[in-house]
C-alpha cells in the first residue's frame, strides 16, 4: 500500500523494516522489564499492597467516589453545553453590543487555566465571605472553561457553513432565530460533534482537578487508600486501579461518540456528502453577485440581511 | 497592588517555575511527541501499535493522575529522589507528548497521497521526497495546532499547584498560610488569572501570525 510518507517496499525496505520493528519490540521490551524489575525489587507485588481490593467496603466507595466524580462530571457537561450555545448565539449576533462583550467573556475564560478558575470559587470567594461547596467550585470552573471552548467550536462550525445556507432560509421568510435555530445549528452541531465530545471527555478528565480543592472524588480517594500504612500504603496500586476505571470512561465516551457520528452519517441523506462542492463556499455568493450588481452592494459582513 | 510587591520573591519563584515546567514539559513533549507522531505513521505494524497504544493510554488519564503516577509512583520504586520540579516536568511531558504526536500525525495526513506520488514519479528519492515535497506542507498545517496544544501545555503547567510544586496558583496557599504576608487570596489568584491571561494573548497572537504567514496558497 501507498502512503503519503511511504512507498510500497522493495526488498530492502522490507528488511529494513523488519529491523526496526525488532528494535521496537527490544526498547519497548526493556522500558516495561525495568519498570517490571523495580516494581519486584520495591516489593509492589506482594500480597499486602494489593490486600486493599480485597475489602468490599472499599470498592463500596470507590462506587460512590465514581458517582462523584460523573455527578460532576454530568452536570457541568449539560451546563458547558448550555452556556456554549448562549455564547456561540451572542458571538454571531449582528449587534456590536452584545457580540463585543460575549467575544471578551470567551476569551477570558478560554485563557484562565481552569484549575485557577475553580481555585478562585474555592479559595477566592471566602474573601468576601461567600462559601460555596467544593463541588460548585469543580462544577463551575468545568462550566465557565468548557462553555467557552464548546462556544468557539459551535461558532466555528456555522461560520464554516456556505453562506446560501442562510441566505436560502432568509429567502423563504424566515426571522433571524429561526434560521439559526433550524438552519445553521442543527448543521454546525453534526459537523463539530467530534469536537463537542472530544471536549466532553476533557470535561470528563478535568473532574480529577477536583481532588485538588478537596472535593471528594475518585483520585481524592486514591489518595486516601494510598497513604494506609497498614495495608503497606499502595500507592502504585491504587493509581493503577483508578487510572483504569478513568481510562476505560474516557474511552467508553469517544466509542459513543464514534457511534453517534457514524450512525448520523448513514441516516443523512445530505447532498453535500460527495466531493465538496468548490462553488458553494465561495468568497461572494450569487445573491451578493447581483446585489452589487444593482448597486445595492454586500450586505453585512456575515452576509445575514436584517430579519 | 500591596499583593505583588509585598511578596515580590515568591511571584519571581512562582513565574520562574512555571516557565521552566512550560519549557522543560514543552521540550520532552516535542521530543517524544516526534518519535511516537513518525511511529504511528511509520510501515512497521509493531511501531504503530505501540504508538496507538502509548496515545490512548496516556490521552485518557487525567493530568491530574499522571502527576500522581510521577510525584507518589515514582517514589514508591525506590530509585533515587528526584526534585518534584523535575518530576513535574517529565509528567507533562509525557502527558503532551501525545498531543504532540497527534498533531503531528493529522498534519501528515493533509498532504494529498497525489503529491509524494508525483514526487516518486518524478525520481526523487525518499529523503528528497520528504524535505522537498512533504514536509513542508505538512509544517505549515502543523504550526497553528501546535502552537494550541504549547497554550493548553502552559495552562496545564497550574495543575503541579496540587503536587507542591512551587508554580504560580502555588502562591495563594503559602501567602494565606504565612498570616504575615499582605495579600487575600482572592487578590493572589486574580493575578495569577491575569498572568495567563496576558501570556496566552501574546502566544495567541504569534499564533495568528505564524498562521497568516505560513497559509498555503492554493
Amino acid at each position: 500500500m501507498s502512503s503519503v510518507l511511504y512507498d510500497v517496499p522493495g526488498p530492502r525496505a522490507r528488511a529494513r523494516n523488519r529491523v526496526l520493528a525488532v528494535a521496537t519490540v527490544v526498547v519497548v521490551l526493556a522500558a516495561v522489564g525495568f519498570v517490571l524489575w523495580r516494581f519486584t525489587l520495591s516489593g509492589q507485588f506482594t500480597a499486602q499492597k494489593w490486600s486493599v481490593f480485597t475489602y468490599t467496603n472499599v470498592w463500596i466507595t470507590i462506587g460512590e467516589m465514581l458517582l462523584n466524580t460523573l455527578k460532576a462530571f454530568a452536570l457541568a457537561g449539560v451546563l458547558s453545553l448550555a452556556l456554549g450555545f448562549a455564547l456561540a448565539i451572542g458571538r454571531l449576533s449582528d449587534h456590536a453590543w452584545v457580540r463585543v462583550p460575549v467575544m471578551v467573556v470567551t476569551e477570558l475564560f478560554r485563557a484562565v487555566p481552569v484549575l485557577v478558575m475553580m481555585m478562585i470559587f474555592y479559595y477566592g470567594l471566602p474573601t468576601f465571605d461567600i462559601t460555596i461547596a467544593p463541588y460548585w467550585a469543580v462544577v463551575l470552573g468545568l462550566t465557565l472553561y468548557n462553555g467557552s471552548v464548546l462556544a468557539e467550536a459551535l461558532r466555528a462550525g456555522v461560520e464554516a457553513l456556505p453562506r446560501g445556507q442562510s441566505e436560502a432560509g432568509y429567502a423563504i421568510g424566515l426571522r433571524k432565530s429561526n434560521v439559526m435555530m433550524l438552519i445553521l445549528l442543527p448543521q454546525a452541531i453534526r459537523a463539530m460533534l467530534p469536537v463537542i465530545v472530544a471536549q466532553l471527555v476533557v470535561t470528563l478528565k478535568d473532574t480529577a482537578l477536583g481532588f485538588i480543592i478537596t472535593y471528594p472524588e475518585l483520585l481524592y480517594y486514591t489518595k486516601l487508600l494510598s497513604s494506609q500504612a497498614r495495608l503497606g500504603s499502595p500507592i502504585l496500586q491504587s493509581a493503577i486501579v483508578i487510572g483504569g476505571i478513568y481510562i476505560v470512561m474516557c474511552l467508553l465516551l469517544s466509542w459513543l461518540a464514534h457511534w453517534i457520528e457514524k450512525r448520523g452519517r448513514r441516516s443523512a441523506k445530505r447532498p453535500d456528502a460527495g466531493p465538496h462542492d468548490p462553488a458553494a463556499d465561495d468568497e461572494v455568493t450569487l445573491t451578493e453577485a447581483i446585489s452589487m450588481q444593482t448597486g445595492a452592494g454586500p450586505r453585512n459582513a456575515g452576509g445575514r440581511l436584517p430579519g | 497592588m500591596d499583593a505583588i510587591t509585598g511578596n515580590l520573591d515568591l511571584w519571581r519563584q512562582g513565574i520562574g517555575t512555571t516557565l521552566l515546567l512550560f519549557a522543560g514539559g514543552g521540550v520532552i513533549a516535542i521530543v517524544l511527541g516526534t518519535v511516537v507522531g513518525a511511529m504511528r505513521v511509520s510501515p512497521v505494524p509493531i511501531a504503530r501499535a505501540v504508538g496507538t497504544l502509548y496515545v490512548n493510554l496516556v490521552r485518557n488519564t487525567p493530568l491530574t493522575l499522571v502527576f500522581f503516577f510521577f510525584i507518589f509512583g515514582y517514589s514508591a520504586l525506590a530509585l533515587p529522589t528526584l526534585p518534584n520540579t523535575i518530576l513535574g516536568i517529565a509528567a507533562i511531558g509525557v502527558y503532551t507528548a501525545t498531543y504532540v504526536a497527534e498533531t503531528l500525525r493529522a498534519g501528515i495526513n493533509t498532504v494529498p497521497v497525489g503529491q509524494a506520488e508525483a514526487a516518486r514519479a518524478i525520481g526523487l528519492p525518499f529523503g528528497l521526497v520528504m524535505t522537498q515535497v512533504v514536509l513542508p506542507q505538512a509544517f505549515r498545517s502543523v504550526v497553528p495546532p501546535m502552537m494550541s496544544v504549547l497554550i493548553a501545555l502552559l495552562k496545564n503547567t497550574t495543575v503541579a499547584a496540587g503536587f507542591s510544586i512551587a508554580v504560580l496558583p502555588r502562591l495563594q496557599q503559602t501567602i494565606s498560610n504565612s498570616h504575615t504576608r499582605p495579600g487575600t487570596s482572592m487578590e493572589i489568584l486574580a493575578w495569577v488569572a491575569v498572568f495567563f491571561v496576558v501570556v496566552v494573548m501574546l502566544l495567541t497572537l504569534a499564533q495568528r501570525a505564524l498562521e497568516k504567514k505560513w497559509r498555503i496558497a492554493r
